[in-house]
Order: structure tokens, then C-alpha cells, then sequence
């Protein structure tokens, strides 16, 4: 490892906030283009699901 | 091989063996993106005259990559479903929008965070950034193009059309770089000729462009499977999905 303590690597030579926000706004915006797709299918199987089941019950 | 073509254009199939194929790529890809990560940020060495602020380099660079690439994917798209009316086509050019317009708002944003350390401002109308901002737009652009008609077929056929436009910016963006003067630097990984960048800082790089590029393949799959659910919502083999539970 290049940086020998845990504030080492946070502070980063004073470039520590540009470089852990720059990370932080992409692991934020990556878990969305995964999160929201899987939940949206599951929530339009589900509707299909319900609308299935109405249709049985008629 | 046309039946790969065949199947290829067959929604069912496609929603099944994306599924299947998620199962394993997903995972990995997260786990080849955690690597990449703490390599580049914990492992190499600082720049000589940036310092630390250069590792905003292993996501920036791979991220403005897969944007561009991913334009390319929307508008072959776009041309095969304007020429051969192909639904599954259609349906990979819609997903394709949102991605990339995602990963092009990361490559503006870390890019404006890199800039303000190296070279003591946020933004510039530099060319290599406004293109890159022009893509942003276009990617939005076909989102809402499509959300704007009622009739979807239009909607395609209009989305279609702006994205083969719109792909008159791809080279611009390419070549912004060498010319105009740009704040921009020219390409570090040169295809012909040796790049100017350190191989250990070259080798986590490429690591991180091969796992935004599964992270894109992962992305495609999973709109896609939105895509395919919502337009074929009233077919047999949905309703068979929905009543056996999703898988």
C-alpha cells in the first residue's frame, strides 16, 4: 500500500477531498443505474402479478 | 449464425438468458470495480506533478471511454431500428440514453473535480468539455424525445434520428483535443506509438476500463429487461413470468 496510515490515504497530500468526492458522487451514481432498473422490474412484476390475480377473482 | 440473429432479435430469449448471464457478470463486475478502485487509490504511486489528485483518472478516464462508446451502441441501434424495424433494437437504443447520459455526467463531474486542483478552476468552454457537455444533452435529449410522444412508434423513429444526428459530435469529441488549444491534455494511451503514461499506472487503468465496460454490458441488461417487461407487458410469456413469479 503507497500511504502508511489511514489519515494518510484520506488526506491524500491535501488533494483527499477532491479525490475521495470525485469517488464517492461516481459509487453513488453507479449504484443507481443498477438499483433503480432491478427494483422498476420487480415493481412492474409485481403490478402484473396483481393485475393477474384481479383477473382471476372477476 | 443467423440464428444467433435470430434469437437475438426474440425479446423472450433476451429476458432469459440476460438473466442468467447477470447472475455471474454482476457480481464480478462489482468485484473487478472494488479491485480497480482500491488499487488506483491505495496502491499506485502519485503523480511526480499532480500529485494524488491524478487517481481522479481511474474512474474519470473510464467513464468519458464507455460514455463515448455507448453513443456509438445508441445510434447503430437507432440505424437498425429505423432501417430493419427490429423490436429488440429499439428497445437497446432507449436503454442505452439513460447509461450514458449517466456516465458522461461522471466524466464531466470528476472531471471538474480534477480540474480545480490541477488546473485551479472547475470548468472551462474548453472544447473537449463542451462536446462532452453537448453529448450530456443529446443523451438527455433522447430520454425526453422519447417520453414527449404518446405514440411510441414515432417516438422511436424521432429518437432514431437524433441519435444518428448526433453522432456528427463523436469525432469532435475525439479530435476537440489536437484542434483547438485546449486546457484538455492530448491522449495519454496512444493505439500506435508509446503512451506517455507509467505502466504502473497504465495497468490499473486498463483494469478499470475493462470493468466499466462489463459495468455498461451489466446496465444494458438490466434496462433492457425494463424495456422488454414494459413494451410486452400483454404478451402470453409475461403474463406466464408474472404468474410463475419473477425469476
Amino acid at each position: 500500500m503507497y500511504f502508511d496510515s489511514l489519515s494518510g490515504a484520506l488526506q491524500m497530500g491535501g488533494h483527499g477531498g477532491f479525490v475521495w468526492s470525485a469517488y464517492l458522487i461516481t459509487v453513488v451514481v453507479v449504484s443507481c443505474l443498477i438499483i433503480l432498473p432491478k427494483r422498476k422490474e420487480k415493481q412492474i412484476i409485481l403490478a402484473l402479478q396483481g393485475a393477474l390475480n384481479r383477473q382471476h377473482r372477476d | 449464425m443467423w440464428s444467433i440473429f435470430h434469437k437475438l432479435g426474440s425479446p423472450p430469449w433476451l429476458y432469459k438468458i440476460s438473466g442468467s448471464i447477470l447472475r455471474w457478470l454482476l457480481p464480478i463486475t462489482v468485484a473487478a470495480l472494488a479491485i480497480g478502485v482500491a488499487w488506483g487509490l491505495l496502491f499506485t504511486a502519485p503523480d511526480f506533478r499532480q500529485g494524488n489528485s491524478y487517481r481522479i483518472i481511474y474512474i474519470h478516464v473510464p467513464a468519458a471511454v464507455v460514455a463515448l462508446a455507448g453513443y456509438y451502441i445508441m445510434a447503430l441501434a437507432g440505424a437498425v431500428s429505423l432501417i430493419w424495424k427490429m423490436k429488440i433494437a429499439d428497445i437497446a437504443m432507449k436503454a442505452c440514453a439513460p447509461i450514458g447520459a449517466a456516465f458522461t455526467f461522471v466524466a464531466l463531474v470528476t472531471g471538474a473535480i480534477w480540474g480545480k486542483p490541477t488546473w485551479g478552476t472547475w470548468w472551462v468552454w474548453d472544447a473537449r468539455i463542451t462536446s462532452m457537455l453537448v453529448l450530456l444533452f443529446l443523451y438527455l435529449g433522447v430520454v425526453a424525445l422519447y417520453e414527449a410522444f404518446d405514440n411510441k412508434e414515432a417516438a422511436s423513429k424521432a429518437c432514431a434520428v437524433l441519435s444518428l444526428v448526433g453522432m456528427v459530435n463523436i469525432p469532435i469529441i475525439y479530435k476537440s483535443v489536437d484542434w483547438w488549444y485546449s486546457l484538455h491534455q492530448p491522449a495519454s494511451i496512444k493505439m500506435t506509438g508509446g503512451s506517455s503514461i507509467d505502466t504502473s499506472m497504465l495497468y490499473p487503468l486498463f483494469w478499470m476500463i475493462a470493468s466499466f465496460y462489463a459495468l455498461f454490458a451489466c446496465c444494458m441488461m438490466l434496462y433492457m429487461r425494463v424495456e422488454i417487461l414494459q413494451t410486452q407487458g400483454k404478451t402470453g410469456w409475461v403474463k406466464r413470468l408474472a404468474s410463475q413469479g419473477s425469476s
